[in-house]
């Protein structure tokens, strides 16, 4: 049966410790208002990450998926703006600009998914490529500064991110809704069995009869339109798109998916780990920031220690398997 | 044994144990300096283990590894090998992307500061002359096939001086050519006065090499002898620890229509002009050197390779583009190499019995029942022993591995089946149980296509035999034609008893 290994709940310990920690260190740690931000936080990346999962299971990798957060947020808000005067201020309006988000996000999965599965670049080079494309199609569209969104079109946009159902915001809403549908789709169905195998060794699954092009180019069109949905939420808070949205987000999309105990090698992916590195990374950032005991400034230093720890946990785990 | 004389290298009362299970039960034995010492047994009984005792890379639990008499001052294989103990493992220890010589130097390059590439090359090239092999020392192990990388294994090995030398499986690979001049070479360091110790699972190679032979079962010393005590059958008798009269099945009678053709069939570069009739309940075996399209006309028929020419299923003719479209046509292929094609070696048993009919368990989401429902009847009905259905198959015996990787094959219930290399460093007992479970699927009203290497086992399965040769048929014998000879003639192209439609 499923081993409770230090591996598989080592992750998840590292929360609960985090958690216990910040209460301890901060009254306010605890308030609805804390969690409510840190969650919200987390919900971006959180999404990016859940589709990382299914991309590096696979063996593959998507370093662009920063940069091409920025280059959707752009892109939607060029054509909302632009299409103020023929939509008015309103739900079609958002509803259109969500469709835009969508759809290129897809195509930019699609764009990766085929260099790599098609043309047969390694995943490596083909979105660090399109990482310095995209971000630089956005900065220079901005020409170097802001696109922002039409004023009261933002007014009306605003509550996607800061209204909820239930006095649980949006993005936590959707980023619960993808988190178990990730986990459902990796663990119970066809699609995340063959990830799996492909990740493991994808000369068996091809000689398995498994469609091996078809199930590594959708992981990357799944990755696409999980940013384009990140972006959709992420826009109503600040209103804006610039060179410097969502710098970093690919590393700490990784960074989550390998705390979580998915192999980066591939072959072995867990959603449910990659939900818990996600908040373990945005609650280290949440108690620095709360507690006086350490600088905010170690954020990045501490959260390095712990992806390092968790990949020295996760190798003792191999090579038990190993024998 | 020669009164006197001291093991080049023996072991005293040895047990091993991982964790609470002990696996060996206090092993003695012992390596004469000038013989071929053969050990012999059953997957599973112990022989990895004892070869990696005697070469420093595994502890002894409790007894004693001796060199020359003394007790072995090693602590790891590396030492082991600079002492003159040189173990030539059955998985290569190549690093792929250098070059045959790089490779063979690696760790003890010639030269000061800088290389000395010419010395090294030269040297690869007198070792490589020795073993016959006819590779460039520039040539890349990636680039290399199976067989040539063994004999670049076995060049390594020499070119360490070695003393005492264990060599596991050397000969699974090899073709009868190579393995020839792997004999030869035996010969001349047992001359030399080397302490050889050999394992095969090809019992008639213990038979013309072994000087002395130590059969193992269930981690004991069953039986040793010296040579011309142990016929083969016997040698098989006291490895399975029963009679094995009947290894092979006995032929079956009554086929039934043709239900796969080929016509001029193509897999470029290698492969052409194919014709060839497979019929209903019949096992058609084919045989021929590695390297002469096997592999190749199986993979283009599976459509893992681009092939042209006409493929007729019950008369109608198909394309097959890819594994699937292969596997919808009712036709399956059990690859030859079960850890790099075949088997998700981390993942369990029932991830990898049922990846290629995923389809049928279960609607949008996986049915887990259903799968071990799978299982259970893949485990009875081929007999697989799994200490836990929950391990990663990669720590099953090869045996039980080709097992689930039959099951694994047999899932979709194809009406057509070739299977590469059947029983490829399996056990006799083992082998046995591959060969009925073939008969049987032949008597249900499979058709199989049996794809080997090894020549009893082509001559007893089959009710015919096609021959390739350079990428064509050489012939096809059928009934009283399949012969050893015969078909030997065929491999080399010493007849050409060339039947057009197989």
């Amino acid at each position: 049966m499923r081993n409770l290994s230090l591996s598989t709940l080592g992750p998840l310990a590292a929360l609960v410790l985090l958690v216990v920690l910040g209460a301890f260190l901060n009254s306010n740690f605890l308030s609805s208002g804390n969690i409510t931000n840190v969650l919200a936080r987390s919900a971006f990346i959180g999404m990016i990450a859940v589709g990382m999962t299914f991309v590096i299971t696979s063996g593959g990798l998507d370093l662009s998926v920063g940069s091409m957060a920025a280059f959707i947020a752009g892109m939607m808000i060029l054509a909302m703006n632009a299409m103020i005067p023929s939509l008015g201020i309103g739900v079609p309006l958002v509803l259109a600009g969500m469709g835009v988000a969508l759809l290129v996000g897809l195509l930019a999965g699609l764009g990766n998914g085929l260099l790599i599965t098609k043309v047969g670049i390694e995943p490596f080079i083909v979105t660090l490529g399109t990482m310095g494309i995209f971000r630089s199609l956005v900065t220079w569209i901005a020409d170097g500064g802001t696109l922002s969104l039409n004023f009261e079109a933002r007014q009306f946009y605003r509550p996607v991110y800061y209204d909820g159902l239930f006095g649980i915001a949006w993005p936590i809403i959707v980023f619960a809704i993808i988190a178990v549908l990730g986990e459902v789709v990796m663990r119970h169905t066809r699609y995340g069995r063959y990830c799996e195998a492909i990740g493991s060794n994808d000369k068996v699954a091809r000689y398995s009869a498994v469609k091996v092009e078809r199930v590594q180019l959708m992981t990357y069109v799944i990755l696409g339109l999980l940013v384009g949905l990140a972006t959709i939420l992420y826009v109503p808070r600040l209103g804006s798109a610039s060179g410097s949205t969502g710098l970093l987000w690919e590393l700490e999309a990784i960074a989550a998916v390998i705390i979580g105990g998915t192999a980066l090698k591939g072959g072995f992916g867990r959603v449910w780990g990659t939900v818990i590195g996600v908040l373990i990374l945005s609650l280290i950032d949440n108690i620095l920031n709360l507690a006086d005991l350490v600088s905010p400034y170690l954020n990045g230093a501490i959260q390095g220690v712990i992806i390092v720890l968790a990949v020295v946990l996760q190798r003792g785990k191999s090579s038990a398997e190993g024998r | 044994m020669t009164t006197g004389a001291v093991p080049a290298l023996a072991l005293q009362g040895v047990k091993k144990s991982f964790g609470p299970i002990e696996i060996l039960h206090g092993i003695d034995f012992a390596l004469m300096p000038g013989e071929v010492h053969a050990l012999i047994g059953e997957n599973g009984a112990g022989k990895s283990t004892i070869m990696k005792i005697l070469g420093g890379y595994l502890g002894a639990t409790s007894g004693e590894v001796l060199l020359n008499g003394a007790p072995a001052p090693w602590r790891s294989g590396a030492e082991a090998e600079a002492m003159g103990v040189v173990v030539i493992h059955q998985e290569f220890n190549l690093a792929p992307d250098l070059t045959v010589a790089q490779n063979i130097w690696l760790g003890r390059e010639k030269g000061g500061f800088f290389l000395d590439h010419k010395a090294m090359r030269d040297d690869t090239q007198v070792l490589l002359d020795q073993l016959e092999c006819r590779v460039s020392p520039d040539t890349r192990i990636r680039d290399l096939p199976v067989s040539d990388r063994q004999m670049v294994e076995i060049a390594k090995a020499l070119s360490r001086n070695a003393r005492v030398l264990i060599m596991d499986e050397p000969s699974a690979v090899l073709t009868h050519r190579e393995v020839e001049v792997l004999f030869r070479q035996i010969d001349r360091l047992r001359a030399q006065g080397v302490a050889l110790l050999y394992t095969s699972h090809r019992l008639e190679e213990i038979t013309y090499l072994a000087d002395r032979i130590t059969v193992l079962r269930d981690g004991a010393v069953v039986r040793q002898a010296v040579r011309g005590e142990l016929t083969e059958d016997g040698m098989a008798t006291a490895m399975v620890g029963r009679d094995l009269n009947d290894i092979f099945p006995p032929r079956r009678q009554d086929f039934g229509p043709a239900v796969l053709e080929l016509r001029d069939f193509a897999v470029p570069p290698l492969v052409e002009g194919i014709n060839l009739t497979l019929r209903r309940g019949e096992v058609l075996g084919i045989s021929g050197l590695v390297g002469s399209g096997r592999t190749e006309l199986a993979e283009g028929l599976m459509g893992l390779r681009p092939h042209h020419g006409t493929v007729l299923r019950n008369g109608t003719p198909i394309s097959i583009r890819s594994v699937a479209d292969a596997a919808a046509r009712g036709i399956a292929y059990l690859t030859e190499d079960r850890k790099e094609r075949g088997l998700l070696l981390a993942k369990n048993l029932r991830q990898n019995l049922t990846l290629s009919t995923l389809d049928r368990f279960g609607g949008l989401l996986i049915s887990r029942p259903q799968e071990e429902v799978a299982l259970d009847k893949a485990i009875s009905d081929f007999d697989i022993r799994a200490p836990s259905r929950e391990m990663a198959v990669g720590n099953l015996s090869g045996g039980n591995q080709q097992k689930l990787l039959l099951a694994k094959t047999m899932l979709p219930e194809p009406q057509v089946v070739i299977i590469d290399e059947p029983t490829r460093g399996i056990d006799i007992g083992t082998k046995s149980q591959i060969y009925h479970f073939i008969d049987r699927l032949a008597r249900e009203g499979l058709s199989v296509i049996v794809i080997s290497s090894d020549m009893p086992e082509v001559l007893g399965l089959s009710d015919r035999v096609l021959v390739m040769r350079q990428g064509r048929v050489a012939g096809v014998l059928e009934g009283d034609e399949i012969s050893e000879t015969a078909v030997v003639r065929l491999v080399m192209g010493t007849s050409e008893k060339v039947n057009e439609d197989a």
